[in-house]
């Protein structure tokens, strides 16, 4: 066993052999201050089981992994899914995240798969580590293993008895084993701890300011200084000169410049501010961006992109029977931000020594490389340390501002504070990319989709990209992979139901006017907009019941029951939409979608209620319910919380987000020009959760975004007959589809 | 350097400042209350909400000029992890927080408006609130922890 300090729960830095460690508390349940005082190097690969679990001398045991909690709630489910299969008490574990130096590598904290991957690699490593116990104690008891059992931290006989403690079977030692496939799982009938709604240990010090560093943003280390970067005028732009005749007023305050990088570093944070704000700099005219009005056309004309067939079953190009009704559509779905509610933040400490950087990045290990890269280190000199920023939602401006303190750092000598503005976060982050997406299908009378193709107009991601190219070593003239990175955003563009011939091509784009990042279910929140929106088409156009026309094309009886279970919820009235109440001046409708989430994960099955205000064009959405199969569930309340978060964002999105923007650079740079949803806007919400526990555990984070788009345009289809195919819905936009309807 | 006395959270206090106009927001962060949120400096989001003089106003927004004399109180102040106020016990059961960047500025905006009106309607919560972004989308949350705080709860 590698030796491991508990030292108390206050924050504070230890410098024990060369490394920094920081440590702080996180609710009743322990988070680790670690010294590693033997110097030597924690085991952190993920295939060992020593890599993810420590049995200390105290009857603890310290759980270690990559993954990162975001809010999402994985500092409460990781230690369920630990503790549960170990066989100790939850209080008895305590947690390290995210830490370069400390933790395994088990990829970036994404695609809503931190429980179904990562989760289960903790589970295997549980699982391991209990049988090791257990034969150990089988020698030491002069006992067979199968009259042995794991529970409360003890290895005791099933018949009664006398146990061993973990840390006396353990005596200091490694496990020195790697993870075992075959290592027997518990029956999921006789948990105790998975399946309970524990509360998250974060919460309470969010609630009460207690605890010290909880944050990225409120962390500090001694001697650190304050920097603001200086951005360019337009997108693109190069430094032409800099005026710093406005900063000797700011006592300690210099001008970074690299090349087209420009901060300003001062000894606290309202005088790098004011600093920011006085300093002059000129830029050129930068690279230019498209019309944003024109988007679609422009993305649809690209010159430059190459086609990919995703999925061709049958023989789409055939002509449709002649009792079929063929219909087209086109749909957008445009750039949007991740918003994060807090501007991005990060420290750093570039020194003789290498490099720590605290930052709130999903993927502090897949960065590293990165880092090292840009500052000129070996990766073993470069430590990236997790800590908690405000939701990010796929990757906000965090990497950036963390690259950005490391350059400073290095180039101050001194430990630097980045901290983004408001204009920053909603100028500079990455964009969720605009999509554009036509579809073709014929439906038989009988409601049979008999062909279908899809055309979706993306980004296509680089191969090999580690991360998202960084704004400041682009500036700074430094060496990084080039590229770009919007995730897996391709997916769910066919439909889930039966249907004899489908193609799915999408005609990939070399670029996007700005720099693409994932933004939460990437892709899949437009392409399933696009593919339920036209379900609903056809389920008109053959004047069938939306819910009845999807439960025909369907076999899979966790898609069926989802389905079923949403319709329930509502009360779903079976009749073909739409119902076009024509005479009031408020109509009101509902709308259903439905997906498995990348075919292979999740069902989700929702249902929206909505009026809309004919005479303004204002949707009014009055009730969402929702049916959300995630297989096993840990921890039910945090399911919870992400459906109704994946829900209310999506519905923000879907209701009101576009970035807007010049020629030049983005215009949307506050909550002013880009609202996103407020407590007013906010429906009832009913959702119910199917747990599997002999199911494997899917992602809860994503999926429920993906089905908001078209429930809510059914619904409206269904109050008006109006056809919603551009998100979001604003007022105007209602307004024109009442008008193309009436007209 | 001019001083300034605050009355914070309870606790007479003189803090130093050669800028008048430096917000009272980085004042607060500046000693040690980082409850206290930076959302947007334009006094949009509601992140940096504290009470002052018992109305829920933005401190990215007001001055240390203009916080003299007066009684402010910030998250810190209200009650604590082991023995937290009504409203936090309330968030805390709800679970409310996802990331909980804007939770402060929620739960100071929730103390104004109960302090006012004991037993708010739900429109009356949610108006009160308007103001105040989340972006995790826990409003539902938020609405039932007023809710149970103002002794309302289901």
């Amino acid at each position: 066993m590698s030796a491991v300090d508990r030292t108390s729960l206050d924050r504070r830095t230890v410098l024990k052999a060369g490394v920094l460690t920081v440590g702080f508390a996180l609710g009743g349940i322990q988070t680790e201050v670690l010294a590693q005082a033997s110097g030597a190097p924690r085991m952190l690969d993920p295939k060992e089981v020593d890599a993810f679990l420590t049995v200390n001398g105290d009857g603890t045991v310290t759980l270690f992994t990559g993954k990162v909690d975001l809010g999402q709630g994985l500092r409460i489910a990781m230690r369920q899914i630990a503790a549960e299969e170990l066989g100790i008490g939850i209080d008895k574990i305590n947690y390290v995240e995210g830490d370069t130096s400390l933790t395994p590598d088990q990829g970036r904290t994404s695609g809503s798969a931190g429980i179904a991957r990562g989760g289960m690699q903790i589970r295997q490593a549980a699982a391991t580590a209990r049988k090791a116990l257990i034969e150990l104690a089988a020698k030491r008891l002069d006992a067979r293993a199968q009259d042995l059992f794991a529970e409360n931290g003890l290895v005791r006989p099933k018949g009664g008895g006398a146990g061993l403690a973990f840390a006396e079977l353990v005596n200091g030692e490694r496990f020195g084993l790697k993870l075992d496939p075959k290592a027997p799982l518990k029956d999921p009938s006789t948990y105790t701890l998975v399946g309970k709604p524990l509360p998250r240990p974060d919460v309470v010090h969010k609630c009460t300011g207690s605890g010290g560093y909880m944050f990225m943003h409120d962390f500090s280390v001694p001697g650190m200084l304050h920097a603001r970067v200086i951005r360019p005028l337009a997108v693109g732009a190069r430094l032409v000169s800099v005026d710093e005749a406005l900063i000797a007023q700011f006592a300690g305050t210099q001008v970074v410049r690299i090349k087209d990088f420009l901060a300003v570093v001062a000894q606290n944070e309202w005088t790098a501010v004011k600093a920011a704000r006085a300093i002059r700099a000129q830029w050129t005219a930068g690279s230019g961006l498209p019309d944003q009005g024109r988007l679609p056309q422009t993305l649809r004309t690209d010159p430059g992109t190459t086609e990919e067939r995703l999925v061709n079953k049958g023989t789409p190009t055939e002509n449709p029977p002649s009792n079929a009704k063929v219909l087209n559509a086109t749909y957008y779905w445009p750039m949007q931000s991740h918003a994060s509610l807090g501007p991005s933040c990060a420290v750093a400490d570039v020194n003789a020594d290498g490099a720590t950087v605290w930052t709130a990045s999903q993927g502090t290990h897949g960065n590293r490389a990165t880092y090292a890269r840009f500052l000129g280190l070996s990766p073993e000199k470069v430590r990236l340390i997790y800590l908690e920023g405000a939701g990010c939602y796929g990757m906000n401006g965090h990497e950036d501002a963390a690259a950005e303190a490391a350059i400073l750092s290095r180039a101050v000598g001194r430990p630097v504070r980045v901290q983004w503005s408001r204009e920053e976060e909603h100028g500079w982050d990455p964009k969720g990319p605009p999509q554009l997406i036509d579809i073709t299908a014929a439906v038989a009378p009988d409601g049979r989709i008999v062909q279908w193709r899809t055309d979706l107009w993306l980004p296509q991601t680089t191969k090999g990209m580690p991360n998202i190219p960084l704004l400041a070593p682009e500036a700074a003239g430094l060496d990084q992979v080039r590229g770009i990175n919007a995730g897996l955003i391709s997916q769910n563009g066919d439909p889930p139901y039966a249907a004899d011939n489908v193609a799915v091509v999408v005609h990939w784009l070399k670029s996007t006017p700005l720099r693409p990042a994932p933004l939460r279910s990437p892709g899949k929140p437009a392409n399933c907009f696009a593919v339920e929106s036209f379900v609903d088409e056809l389920a008109a156009a053959a004047g069938i019941d939306a819910v009845e026309f999807r439960l025909r094309g369907l076999t899979d009886p966790r898609g069926i029951e989802v389905i079923k279970r949403a319709a329930a919820l509502m009360n779903w009235q079976t009749r073909p939409s739409p119902r076009n109440d024509a005479s009031a001046s408020v109509a009101r409708g509902r709308g259903f979608a439905y997906v498995h989430y990348k075919h292979n994960e999740t069902y989700v099955a929702m249902g929206i209620e909505a009026a809309v205000e004919r005479e303004s064009g204002r949707i009014k959405v009055e009730r969402v319910v929702c049916a959300h199969d995630c297989g096993q569930i840990i921890n039910p309340d945090g399911v919870r919380a992400q459906v109704e978060g994946s829900t209310l964002q999506t519905l923000s999105r879907v209701l009101m987000e576009e970035v807007e923007f010049d020629r030049a650079r983005v215009l949307s740079v506050d909550w002013a020009s880009y609202p996103i949803l407020r407590f007013s806007d906010v429906p009832e919400l009913t959702i119910e959760l199917i747990d599997r526990p002999a199911e494997p555990p899917l992602g809860a984070g994503e999926a429920a975004c993906t089905t908001v788009g078209a429930a809510l345009a059914n619904a409206v289809f269904d109050a008006t007959g109006a056809r919603l195919r551009s998100v979001p819905f604003t007022p105007e936009r209602v307004k024109a589809a009442l008008n193309a309807r009436s007209g | 350097m001019a001083t300034y006395d605050l009355h914070l959270n309870g606790v007479a206090r003189t803090v130093d400042s050669s800028d008048p106009d430096k917000p009272l927001l980085y004042v607060l962060r500046g000693l040690g209350l980082t409850a206290t949120k930076f959302g947007c400096g334009l006094g949009q989001c509601g992140a940096c909400t504290v009470l002052v003089e018992g109305s829920a106003l933005r401190s990215c927004q007001l001055t240390i000029a203009d916080a003299r004399g007066k009684r402010v109180t910030t998250l810190e102040g209200l009650g604590t992890a082991s023995s937290p106020h009504p409203i936090q016990a309330a968030f805390i059961k709800e679970q409310v927080p996802q990331c909980g960047y804007c939770t402060s500025g929620m739960i100071m905006t929730t103390a104004a408006l109960l302090a006012e009106k004991p037993k708010p309607t739900e429109p009356e919560i949610r108006a009160a609130l308007d103001g105040n972004l989340c972006r995790c989308g826990t409003h539902v949350r938020v609405v039932r922890a007023v809710l149970a705080a103002s002794g309302q709860g289901g």
